[in-house]
Protein backbone atom coordinates (compact mmCIF):
# COMPACT_ATOMS: atom_id res chain seq x y z
CA UNK A 1 0.00 0.00 0.00
CA UNK A 2 0.99 3.19 -0.60
CA UNK A 3 1.60 6.09 2.23
CA UNK A 4 1.20 9.27 2.25
CA UNK A 5 3.53 11.31 4.73
CA UNK A 6 2.96 15.67 5.41
CA UNK A 7 5.89 17.56 6.27
CA UNK A 8 5.90 21.14 7.67
CA UNK A 9 8.99 23.46 7.52
CA UNK A 10 9.16 25.11 10.57
CA UNK A 11 11.83 27.38 12.74
CA UNK A 12 14.30 24.41 14.69
CA UNK A 13 12.84 23.51 17.99
CA UNK A 14 16.71 24.74 19.32
CA UNK A 15 16.00 28.19 18.59
CA UNK A 16 14.83 30.85 20.69
CA UNK A 17 12.36 32.60 18.84
CA UNK A 18 11.86 36.37 19.04
CA UNK A 19 8.76 38.51 18.18
CA UNK A 20 9.03 41.16 15.83
CA UNK A 21 8.87 44.58 17.08
CA UNK A 22 5.76 46.21 15.28
CA UNK A 23 4.21 42.77 16.46
CA UNK A 24 3.23 41.29 12.89
CA UNK A 25 4.74 37.73 13.84
CA UNK A 26 7.78 36.04 15.05
CA UNK A 27 11.33 36.81 13.17
CA UNK A 28 11.38 33.80 10.48
CA UNK A 29 15.07 35.82 8.71
CA UNK A 30 18.20 34.31 8.95
CA UNK A 31 16.72 31.71 12.09
CA UNK A 32 17.51 28.11 11.47
CA UNK A 33 14.52 25.89 9.86
CA UNK A 34 14.18 22.58 9.98
CA UNK A 35 11.22 19.52 9.65
CA UNK A 36 8.57 19.72 12.21
CA UNK A 37 10.40 16.81 15.18
CA UNK A 38 6.22 15.24 15.23
CA UNK A 39 6.35 15.15 11.31
CA UNK A 40 10.31 13.47 11.76
CA UNK A 41 8.65 10.97 13.43
CA UNK A 42 5.51 10.39 10.46
CA UNK A 43 8.32 10.32 8.65
CA UNK A 44 9.93 7.26 10.21
CA UNK A 45 6.97 5.43 10.73
CA UNK A 46 6.32 5.52 7.16
CA UNK A 47 9.95 4.20 6.16
CA UNK A 48 9.50 1.47 8.83
CA UNK A 49 6.45 -0.12 7.10
CA UNK A 50 7.89 0.16 3.91
CA UNK A 51 11.37 -1.75 5.16
CA UNK A 52 9.13 -4.37 6.97
CA UNK A 53 7.11 -5.11 4.02
CA UNK A 54 3.57 -3.28 4.86
CA UNK A 55 3.87 -0.89 2.43
CA UNK A 56 5.08 -0.38 -1.07
CA UNK A 57 5.52 3.79 -1.36
CA UNK A 58 6.20 6.33 1.09
CA UNK A 59 5.47 9.84 -0.91
CA UNK A 60 6.66 12.95 1.31
CA UNK A 61 4.74 16.14 0.81
CA UNK A 62 5.23 19.77 1.72
CA UNK A 63 3.03 23.28 1.62
CA UNK A 64 4.76 26.87 1.56
CA UNK A 65 7.76 28.41 0.01
CA UNK A 66 10.06 27.05 -2.02
CA UNK A 67 12.40 26.24 0.65
CA UNK A 68 9.85 23.65 1.43
CA UNK A 69 11.58 21.43 -0.87
CA UNK A 70 14.71 21.22 1.57
CA UNK A 71 11.97 19.76 4.10
CA UNK A 72 10.64 17.42 1.44
CA UNK A 73 14.72 16.91 0.68
CA UNK A 74 15.30 15.11 4.46
CA UNK A 75 12.61 13.25 4.33
CA UNK A 76 13.78 11.64 0.74
CA UNK A 77 17.13 11.27 2.63
CA UNK A 78 15.28 9.56 5.81
CA UNK A 79 13.95 6.97 2.86
CA UNK A 80 11.22 8.28 1.23
CA UNK A 81 10.33 7.08 -2.45
CA UNK A 82 9.81 11.21 -3.75
CA UNK A 83 8.39 13.61 -2.98
CA UNK A 84 5.43 16.56 -3.43
CA UNK A 85 5.59 20.50 -3.03
CA UNK A 86 2.64 22.54 -3.20
CA UNK A 87 4.30 25.83 -3.65
CA UNK A 88 2.46 28.45 -1.90
CA UNK A 89 3.27 32.48 -0.90
CA UNK A 90 0.37 32.40 0.70
CA UNK A 91 0.21 31.95 4.52
CA UNK A 92 -1.22 28.21 4.55
CA UNK A 93 -3.82 27.52 7.68
CA UNK A 94 -5.00 24.18 9.04
CA UNK A 95 -8.28 23.94 7.01
CA UNK A 96 -6.39 25.16 3.20
CA UNK A 97 -3.70 22.58 4.00
CA UNK A 98 -6.27 20.15 5.27
CA UNK A 99 -8.03 20.77 1.86
CA UNK A 100 -4.50 20.27 -0.54
CA UNK A 101 -4.09 17.27 1.17
CA UNK A 102 -7.58 15.89 0.50
CA UNK A 103 -7.07 16.45 -2.92
CA UNK A 104 -3.42 15.32 -2.82
CA UNK A 105 -5.11 12.11 -1.86
CA UNK A 106 -7.95 12.04 -4.32
CA UNK A 107 -4.77 11.54 -7.16
CA UNK A 108 -2.47 9.52 -5.13
CA UNK A 109 -4.83 7.10 -3.48
CA UNK A 110 -2.93 6.01 -0.47
CA UNK A 111 -4.31 3.63 2.41
CA UNK A 112 -2.96 5.89 5.35
CA UNK A 113 -1.81 9.30 5.39
CA UNK A 114 0.53 10.17 8.66
CA UNK A 115 0.64 13.96 10.13
CA UNK A 116 2.71 14.71 12.98
CA UNK A 117 -0.02 15.51 16.02
CA UNK A 118 0.82 19.66 15.72
CA UNK A 119 3.61 21.66 14.22
CA UNK A 120 5.86 23.69 17.09
CA UNK A 121 5.31 26.73 15.49
CA UNK A 122 1.68 27.21 15.30
CA UNK A 123 0.46 24.42 17.80
CA UNK A 124 -2.81 24.13 15.94
CA UNK A 125 -3.37 20.26 16.06
CA UNK A 126 -5.69 20.31 14.21
CA UNK A 127 -4.77 19.31 10.19
CA UNK A 128 -4.65 15.16 10.55
CA UNK A 129 -8.42 15.34 12.11
CA UNK A 130 -9.42 18.02 9.65
CA UNK A 131 -8.10 15.84 6.50
CA UNK A 132 -10.00 12.78 8.21
CA UNK A 133 -12.67 14.58 7.95
CA UNK A 134 -13.12 16.13 5.11
CA UNK A 135 -12.14 12.74 3.30
CA UNK A 136 -14.45 10.99 5.63
CA UNK A 137 -11.76 8.43 7.02
CA UNK A 138 -11.07 6.96 10.34
CA UNK A 139 -8.55 8.65 12.56
CA UNK A 140 -5.83 7.78 15.11
CA UNK A 141 -4.74 10.81 16.57
CA UNK A 142 -1.51 11.11 19.21
CA UNK A 143 -0.70 7.53 18.33
CA UNK A 144 2.19 5.71 20.25
CA UNK A 145 1.86 2.71 18.53
CA UNK A 146 0.81 1.64 15.06
CA UNK A 147 -0.40 -2.02 13.91
CA UNK A 148 -1.67 -3.08 10.47
CA UNK A 149 -3.37 -6.32 10.45
CA UNK A 150 -6.08 -7.38 8.28
CA UNK A 151 -6.98 -4.15 6.66
CA UNK A 152 -7.31 -2.70 9.26
CA UNK A 153 -5.05 -0.28 11.70
CA UNK A 154 -4.66 -0.17 15.32
CA UNK A 155 -3.60 2.50 17.06
CA UNK A 156 -2.68 3.20 20.42
CA UNK A 157 -3.04 6.70 21.23
CA UNK A 158 -1.77 9.01 24.03
CA UNK A 159 -5.14 10.31 26.11
CA UNK A 160 -4.94 12.45 29.06
CA UNK A 161 -5.23 9.59 31.39
CA UNK A 162 -3.13 7.22 29.68
CA UNK A 163 -3.50 5.21 26.41
CA UNK A 164 -6.36 4.25 24.74
CA UNK A 165 -6.43 1.62 21.72
CA UNK A 166 -8.61 2.12 19.00
CA UNK A 167 -9.43 -0.15 15.33
CA UNK A 168 -9.61 2.62 12.22
CA UNK A 169 -10.94 1.42 8.81
CA UNK A 170 -8.73 1.64 6.45
CA UNK A 171 -7.88 4.45 4.52
CA UNK A 172 -7.40 6.13 7.73
CA UNK A 173 -5.46 9.25 9.28
CA UNK A 174 -2.54 9.21 12.00
CA UNK A 175 -0.83 11.53 13.61
CA UNK A 176 2.16 10.78 15.58
CA UNK A 177 3.05 11.43 19.19
CA UNK A 178 6.58 11.18 20.48
CA UNK A 179 7.17 7.68 21.69
CA UNK A 180 6.19 6.54 18.39
CA UNK A 181 9.19 6.25 17.69
CA UNK A 182 12.80 7.61 17.15
CA UNK A 183 13.67 8.92 14.15
CA UNK A 184 16.63 7.89 12.17
CA UNK A 185 19.95 10.28 11.00
CA UNK A 186 19.88 10.58 7.25
CA UNK A 187 23.22 8.91 6.17
CA UNK A 188 25.56 10.73 3.83
CA UNK A 189 25.15 8.63 1.03
CA UNK A 190 21.26 8.43 1.80
CA UNK A 191 21.20 12.38 1.21
CA UNK A 192 23.65 11.98 -2.13
CA UNK A 193 20.53 9.58 -3.18
CA UNK A 194 17.73 11.84 -2.42
CA UNK A 195 18.47 14.59 -4.93
CA UNK A 196 17.75 12.24 -7.57
CA UNK A 197 14.52 11.29 -5.91
CA UNK A 198 11.69 13.09 -7.68
CA UNK A 199 10.00 15.78 -5.93
CA UNK A 200 6.69 16.94 -8.25
CA UNK A 201 5.70 20.61 -8.10
CA UNK A 202 2.28 21.30 -7.94
CA UNK A 203 0.63 24.66 -6.81
CA UNK A 204 -2.98 25.11 -5.04
CA UNK A 205 -4.75 26.70 -8.16
CA UNK A 206 -3.86 23.08 -9.85
CA UNK A 207 -5.51 21.22 -7.54
CA UNK A 208 -8.49 23.61 -7.38
CA UNK A 209 -8.40 24.86 -3.27
CA UNK A 210 -8.93 28.16 -2.24
CA UNK A 211 -6.21 28.71 0.43
CA UNK A 212 -6.90 32.08 1.48
CA UNK A 213 -6.28 32.23 5.56
CA UNK A 214 -9.48 32.48 7.49
CA UNK A 215 -8.29 33.20 10.76
CA UNK A 216 -6.10 36.84 10.57
CA UNK A 217 -3.59 37.40 13.19
CA UNK A 218 -4.12 40.98 14.74
CA UNK A 219 -0.74 40.64 17.09
CA UNK A 220 1.60 39.07 18.26
CA UNK A 221 3.17 39.39 21.40
CA UNK A 222 5.38 38.32 23.63
CA UNK A 223 4.36 36.94 27.03
CA UNK A 224 4.36 38.54 30.51
CA UNK A 225 7.66 37.22 31.74
CA UNK A 226 7.92 36.26 35.47
CA UNK A 227 9.66 37.52 38.66
CA UNK A 228 11.82 35.29 39.89
CA UNK A 229 14.91 34.29 40.89
CA UNK A 230 14.60 34.74 44.27
CA UNK A 231 16.22 32.34 46.71
CA UNK A 232 16.05 30.57 49.89
CA UNK A 233 18.53 29.18 52.59
CA UNK A 234 16.83 26.57 54.44
CA UNK A 235 13.82 24.35 54.12
CA UNK A 236 12.30 25.82 57.39
CA UNK A 237 12.31 29.55 55.94
CA UNK A 238 10.88 28.06 52.58
CA UNK A 239 8.06 26.53 54.21
CA UNK A 240 7.62 29.39 56.34
CA UNK A 241 7.08 31.44 53.08
CA UNK A 242 5.00 28.88 51.18
CA UNK A 243 2.83 30.04 54.22
CA UNK A 244 2.45 33.23 55.30
CA UNK A 245 4.00 34.78 52.14
CA UNK A 246 2.86 33.34 49.42
CA UNK A 247 -0.06 31.63 51.26
CA UNK A 248 -0.67 28.93 49.39
CA UNK A 249 0.24 25.58 52.12
CA UNK B 1 -27.10 34.32 20.56
CA UNK B 2 -26.28 30.95 22.01
CA UNK B 3 -23.14 28.70 22.36
CA UNK B 4 -22.59 25.76 22.38
CA UNK B 5 -20.13 23.41 24.92
CA UNK B 6 -18.82 19.87 24.40
CA UNK B 7 -18.27 18.23 27.53
CA UNK B 8 -15.83 15.86 28.57
CA UNK B 9 -16.86 13.55 30.82
CA UNK B 10 -16.54 10.39 31.92
CA UNK B 11 -20.74 9.46 31.90
CA UNK B 12 -20.58 9.21 35.46
CA UNK B 13 -19.18 12.78 36.28
CA UNK B 14 -18.15 15.92 34.32
CA UNK B 15 -15.00 17.05 33.87
CA UNK B 16 -13.59 19.95 35.63
CA UNK B 17 -11.94 21.00 31.63
CA UNK B 18 -16.05 21.35 30.51
CA UNK B 19 -16.33 24.11 33.54
CA UNK B 20 -13.33 26.08 32.17
CA UNK B 21 -15.09 25.73 28.85
CA UNK B 22 -18.32 26.43 30.18
CA UNK B 23 -16.20 30.13 31.68
CA UNK B 24 -14.94 30.97 28.34
CA UNK B 25 -17.95 30.90 26.96
CA UNK B 26 -19.43 32.79 29.85
CA UNK B 27 -16.53 35.23 29.10
CA UNK B 28 -17.57 35.40 24.98
CA UNK B 29 -21.59 36.10 26.55
CA UNK B 30 -24.93 34.44 25.62
CA UNK B 31 -27.00 31.57 26.12
CA UNK B 32 -24.56 28.54 27.58
CA UNK B 33 -25.55 25.13 26.00
CA UNK B 34 -24.07 21.96 27.20
CA UNK B 35 -24.29 18.74 24.88
CA UNK B 36 -23.37 15.66 26.99
CA UNK B 37 -22.69 13.33 24.44
CA UNK B 38 -22.23 9.82 26.06
CA UNK B 39 -24.03 5.88 27.24
CA UNK B 40 -25.55 6.06 30.42
CA UNK B 41 -24.37 9.23 30.97
CA UNK B 42 -26.95 11.11 32.67
CA UNK B 43 -25.18 11.48 35.59
CA UNK B 44 -22.87 13.56 34.13
CA UNK B 45 -25.58 15.64 32.44
CA UNK B 46 -27.11 16.03 35.81
CA UNK B 47 -23.71 17.35 36.81
CA UNK B 48 -23.24 19.77 33.78
CA UNK B 49 -27.07 20.88 34.37
CA UNK B 50 -25.86 22.23 38.20
CA UNK B 51 -22.83 24.42 36.91
CA UNK B 52 -23.67 27.61 37.16
CA UNK B 53 -24.16 29.20 33.87
CA UNK B 54 -25.07 27.06 31.73
CA UNK B 55 -29.01 27.80 30.54
CA UNK B 56 -29.26 23.95 28.70
CA UNK B 57 -28.02 20.58 28.88
CA UNK B 58 -28.18 18.83 25.78
CA UNK B 59 -27.87 14.85 26.43
CA UNK B 60 -27.30 12.38 23.60
CA UNK B 61 -27.85 8.61 24.53
CA UNK B 62 -25.90 5.86 21.94
CA UNK B 63 -23.71 3.31 23.15
CA UNK B 64 -21.94 4.46 20.36
CA UNK B 65 -20.92 7.61 22.14
CA UNK B 66 -19.50 5.64 25.13
CA UNK B 67 -15.77 6.19 24.59
CA UNK B 68 -15.88 9.65 22.73
CA UNK B 69 -14.51 8.67 19.50
CA UNK B 70 -13.94 11.55 17.15
CA UNK B 71 -15.87 10.41 14.10
CA UNK B 72 -18.87 9.92 15.93
CA UNK B 73 -18.90 12.94 18.55
CA UNK B 74 -17.83 15.32 15.34
CA UNK B 75 -20.45 13.84 13.21
CA UNK B 76 -23.61 14.37 16.00
CA UNK B 77 -21.73 17.69 16.78
CA UNK B 78 -21.60 18.92 13.60
CA UNK B 79 -25.73 18.28 12.87
CA UNK B 80 -25.77 20.72 16.20
CA UNK B 81 -23.71 23.65 15.32
CA UNK B 82 -25.47 25.70 12.73
CA UNK B 83 -28.04 26.43 15.61
CA UNK B 84 -25.30 28.57 17.56
CA UNK B 85 -22.42 31.14 17.23
CA UNK B 86 -19.98 29.55 18.77
CA UNK B 87 -19.12 25.21 19.75
CA UNK B 88 -16.62 25.27 22.98
CA UNK B 89 -14.80 22.33 24.10
CA UNK B 90 -11.75 21.73 26.10
CA UNK B 91 -8.13 21.73 24.72
CA UNK B 92 -7.85 18.45 26.18
CA UNK B 93 -6.87 15.31 24.28
CA UNK B 94 -10.37 14.68 24.02
CA UNK B 95 -11.28 17.79 22.73
CA UNK B 96 -8.19 18.26 20.46
CA UNK B 97 -9.27 14.97 18.81
CA UNK B 98 -12.79 15.46 17.51
CA UNK B 99 -13.19 19.01 17.70
CA UNK B 100 -10.75 19.74 14.14
CA UNK B 101 -13.16 17.41 12.41
CA UNK B 102 -16.37 19.51 12.99
CA UNK B 103 -14.39 22.76 12.28
CA UNK B 104 -13.76 21.22 8.39
CA UNK B 105 -17.20 19.54 8.52
CA UNK B 106 -17.99 22.77 8.63
CA UNK B 107 -15.93 24.79 6.95
CA UNK B 108 -14.51 27.11 9.40
CA UNK B 109 -11.29 27.42 11.02
CA UNK B 110 -10.33 26.48 14.46
CA UNK B 111 -9.22 28.48 16.82
CA UNK B 112 -7.02 26.35 19.20
CA UNK B 113 -6.55 26.63 22.75
CA UNK B 114 -7.69 30.07 23.15
CA UNK B 115 -5.89 31.45 26.39
CA UNK B 116 -8.20 35.01 26.86
CA UNK B 117 -11.29 36.24 24.76
CA UNK B 118 -10.85 39.62 23.73
CA UNK B 119 -14.77 39.92 21.68
CA UNK B 120 -17.01 37.45 20.57
CA UNK B 121 -14.93 36.86 17.37
CA UNK B 122 -11.09 38.11 18.57
CA UNK B 123 -9.13 35.94 20.85
CA UNK B 124 -6.01 35.12 22.54
CA UNK B 125 -3.90 32.17 21.61
CA UNK B 126 -0.57 30.94 22.89
CA UNK B 127 1.66 29.70 20.00
CA UNK B 128 5.67 28.20 20.07
CA UNK B 129 4.52 26.44 23.35
CA UNK B 130 3.64 29.65 24.78
CA UNK B 131 6.96 32.13 24.00
CA UNK B 132 4.58 34.31 21.67
CA UNK B 133 0.67 35.06 22.33
CA UNK B 134 -1.41 35.61 18.72
CA UNK B 135 -4.09 37.85 19.13
CA UNK B 136 -6.46 36.31 15.54
CA UNK B 137 -9.81 37.25 14.63
CA UNK B 138 -12.24 34.70 13.19
CA UNK B 139 -14.88 36.17 10.11
CA UNK B 140 -16.88 32.59 9.89
CA UNK B 141 -20.26 32.56 10.69
CA UNK B 142 -19.51 30.04 13.67
CA UNK B 143 -16.26 30.04 15.93
CA UNK B 144 -15.22 26.36 16.21
CA UNK B 145 -13.27 26.99 19.75
CA UNK B 146 -10.70 25.09 22.03
CA UNK B 147 -10.21 26.25 25.57
CA UNK B 148 -6.79 25.78 27.20
CA UNK B 149 -7.57 24.47 30.22
CA UNK B 150 -5.79 27.03 32.41
CA UNK B 151 -6.64 29.63 31.40
CA UNK B 152 -10.11 30.53 32.94
CA UNK B 153 -10.68 30.32 36.16
CA UNK B 154 -13.85 26.92 36.31
CA UNK B 155 -17.49 28.04 36.22
CA UNK B 156 -18.94 26.82 39.64
CA UNK B 157 -20.25 23.19 39.90
CA UNK B 158 -23.07 24.32 41.82
CA UNK B 159 -26.03 27.10 41.81
CA UNK B 160 -27.12 26.08 38.36
CA UNK B 161 -30.43 24.32 37.76
CA UNK B 162 -30.71 23.86 33.35
CA UNK B 163 -33.05 21.76 32.22
CA UNK B 164 -31.85 18.45 30.63
CA UNK B 165 -33.62 17.81 27.27
CA UNK B 166 -32.62 14.28 25.38
CA UNK B 167 -31.65 14.75 21.96
CA UNK B 168 -30.93 11.72 19.44
CA UNK B 169 -27.78 10.99 18.04
CA UNK B 170 -26.88 9.49 14.56
CA UNK B 171 -24.63 6.66 16.87
CA UNK B 172 -21.88 4.96 15.12
CA UNK B 173 -20.15 6.39 11.77
CA UNK B 174 -18.96 2.81 10.93
CA UNK B 175 -15.33 3.77 10.71
CA UNK B 176 -13.37 3.41 14.33
CA UNK B 177 -14.05 0.79 16.99
CA UNK B 178 -12.95 1.04 20.24
CA UNK B 179 -10.38 -1.64 21.69
CA UNK B 180 -9.49 -0.85 25.30
CA UNK B 181 -7.53 1.78 27.25
CA UNK B 182 -4.98 1.71 29.88
CA UNK B 183 -5.38 4.45 32.72
CA UNK B 184 -3.11 5.63 35.11
CA UNK B 185 -4.80 4.66 38.39
CA UNK B 186 -3.81 6.91 41.00
CA UNK B 187 -5.35 8.12 44.37
CA UNK B 188 -4.01 11.43 43.75
CA UNK B 189 -5.55 14.42 41.81
CA UNK B 190 -5.13 14.63 38.08
CA UNK B 191 -2.65 16.66 37.65
CA UNK B 192 -4.28 19.33 35.19
CA UNK B 193 -6.84 20.19 38.26
CA UNK B 194 -4.31 19.60 41.17
CA UNK B 195 -4.45 23.00 43.78
CA UNK B 196 -0.62 21.39 44.22
CA UNK B 197 1.94 19.80 41.72
CA UNK B 198 5.40 17.80 42.90
CA UNK B 199 7.31 17.20 39.60
CA UNK B 200 10.65 15.43 38.94
CA UNK B 201 13.12 15.85 36.91
CA UNK B 202 16.25 13.90 35.28
CA UNK B 203 17.81 15.00 38.84
CA UNK B 204 15.66 12.17 39.92
CA UNK B 205 18.05 9.72 38.92
CA UNK B 206 15.62 7.07 38.69
CA UNK B 207 11.41 5.76 38.83
CA UNK B 208 11.86 4.79 42.26
CA UNK B 209 13.25 8.14 43.47
CA UNK B 210 9.93 8.92 42.79
CA UNK B 211 8.82 7.64 45.48
CA UNK B 212 10.48 10.46 47.34
CA UNK B 213 8.17 12.96 45.56
CA UNK B 214 5.24 10.78 46.24
CA UNK B 215 5.21 11.08 50.19
CA UNK B 216 5.96 14.97 49.80
CA UNK B 217 2.71 15.40 47.18
CA UNK B 218 0.83 12.92 50.31
CA UNK B 219 1.63 15.15 52.66
CA UNK B 220 0.50 18.51 50.67
CA UNK B 221 -2.49 16.48 48.50
CA UNK B 222 -0.51 17.13 45.45
CA UNK B 223 -0.39 15.45 41.88
CA UNK B 224 2.97 14.32 40.67
CA UNK B 225 3.88 15.06 37.81
CA UNK B 226 7.60 15.00 35.71
CA UNK B 227 9.52 16.86 32.88
CA UNK B 228 9.80 14.84 29.51
CA UNK B 229 13.27 14.35 30.18
CA UNK B 230 12.51 12.24 33.14
CA UNK B 231 9.97 10.54 30.60
CA UNK B 232 12.43 9.60 28.06
CA UNK B 233 14.78 8.24 30.71
CA UNK B 234 11.82 5.64 31.40
CA UNK B 235 11.22 6.46 35.08
CA UNK B 236 7.99 7.39 34.65
CA UNK B 237 4.57 6.59 31.94
CA UNK B 238 3.91 9.73 29.90
CA UNK B 239 1.17 10.85 31.47
CA UNK B 240 3.11 12.28 33.88
CA UNK B 241 4.53 14.78 31.29
CA UNK B 242 4.25 18.80 32.22
CA UNK B 243 5.33 20.30 28.80
CA UNK B 244 5.01 21.89 25.55
CA UNK B 245 4.91 18.18 24.30
CA UNK B 246 2.74 16.81 27.78
CA UNK B 247 -0.12 18.33 29.78
CA UNK B 248 -0.40 22.57 30.41
CA UNK B 249 -0.64 23.14 34.62
CA UNK B 250 -1.13 26.05 36.45
CA UNK B 251 -1.75 25.30 39.86
CA UNK B 252 -1.52 27.33 43.29
CA UNK B 253 1.65 25.79 44.25
CA UNK B 254 4.44 23.66 41.64
CA UNK B 255 7.77 22.38 42.80
CA UNK B 256 9.69 21.70 40.47
CA UNK B 257 12.39 19.14 41.96
CA UNK B 258 15.50 18.19 40.00
CA UNK B 259 13.95 19.74 36.76
CA UNK B 260 17.06 21.87 34.95
CA UNK B 261 14.22 24.50 33.28
CA UNK B 262 13.89 23.30 29.49
CA UNK B 263 11.84 25.92 27.42
CA UNK B 264 9.94 22.78 26.64
CA UNK B 265 9.42 22.34 29.99
CA UNK B 266 8.51 26.16 31.46
CA UNK B 267 5.93 26.07 28.19
CA UNK B 268 3.86 23.38 30.31
CA UNK B 269 4.06 25.16 33.67
CA UNK B 270 5.00 28.47 34.00
CA UNK B 271 1.45 29.80 34.49
CA UNK B 272 1.54 28.10 37.90
CA UNK B 273 0.53 30.90 40.83
CA UNK B 274 3.67 29.86 42.94
CA UNK B 275 7.10 28.06 41.75
CA UNK B 276 9.19 26.76 44.05
CA UNK B 277 12.61 25.12 42.33
CA UNK B 278 15.18 22.55 44.05
CA UNK B 279 18.31 21.85 42.24
CA UNK B 280 21.65 21.50 42.68
CA UNK B 281 22.78 23.14 39.56
CA UNK B 282 22.28 27.43 41.01
CA UNK B 283 22.90 28.35 36.77
CA UNK B 284 19.83 25.79 36.33
CA UNK B 285 17.09 27.90 34.25
CA UNK B 286 14.45 26.83 36.34
CA UNK B 287 15.30 29.21 38.95
CA UNK B 288 15.24 32.38 36.79
CA UNK B 289 11.14 31.61 37.12
CA UNK B 290 10.85 30.39 40.43
CA UNK B 291 9.32 32.37 43.07
CA UNK B 292 11.24 30.38 45.62
CA UNK B 293 14.46 28.48 44.44
CA UNK B 294 16.47 26.51 46.59
CA UNK B 295 20.08 25.14 45.96
CA UNK B 296 21.36 22.13 46.96
CA UNK B 297 21.16 18.02 46.84
CA UNK B 298 17.51 17.48 46.30
CA UNK B 299 18.05 13.34 48.18
CA UNK B 300 18.83 15.67 50.77
CA UNK B 301 16.31 18.37 51.19
CA UNK B 302 13.05 16.71 49.42
CA UNK B 303 13.45 14.38 53.11
CA UNK B 304 14.04 17.54 55.26
CA UNK B 305 11.23 19.54 53.17
CA UNK B 306 8.68 16.07 53.54
CA UNK B 307 9.77 15.90 57.69
CA UNK B 308 9.26 19.76 58.35
CA UNK B 309 5.56 19.39 56.60
CA UNK B 310 4.70 16.61 58.43
CA UNK B 311 6.62 18.50 61.74
CA UNK B 312 4.39 21.65 61.31
CA UNK B 313 1.01 19.39 60.47
CA UNK B 314 1.48 17.70 63.63
CA UNK B 315 1.93 20.57 65.84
Amino acid sequence: MKLLVAVKRVIDYNVKIRVKPDKTGVETANVKMSMNPFDEIGVEEAVRLKEAGAATEVIAVSMGPQACQETIRTALAMGADRGIHVLSDVELQPLAVAKLLKAIAAKEQPQLIILGKQAIDDDSNQTGQMLAALLGWAQGTFASKLKLEGGKALVTREIDGGLETVELKLPAVMTTDLRLNEPRYASLPNIMKAKKKPIEPLSPEALGVEVAPRLVTLKVEEPQKRQGGKKVASVQELVDKLKTEARVI
Amino acid sequence: MALLVVAEHDNQSLKSSTLVAVAAAAAIGGEIHVLVAGHNAKPAAEAAAKAAGVAKVLLAENPAYEHLLAEDIAGLVVTLAPNYSHVLAPASTFGKNFLPRVAALLDVAQISDISGVVSPDTFVRPIYAGNALATVQSKDKIKVISVRGTAFPPAEAKGGNAPIETIAGAGSAGLSRFVGAELSKSERPELTSARVIVSGGRGMQSGDNFKLLESLADKLGAAVGASRAAVDAGFVPNDYQVGQTGKIVAPELYIAVGISGAIQHLAGMKDSKVIVAINKDEEAPIFQIADYGIVGDLFKIVPELDAELAKRRGS
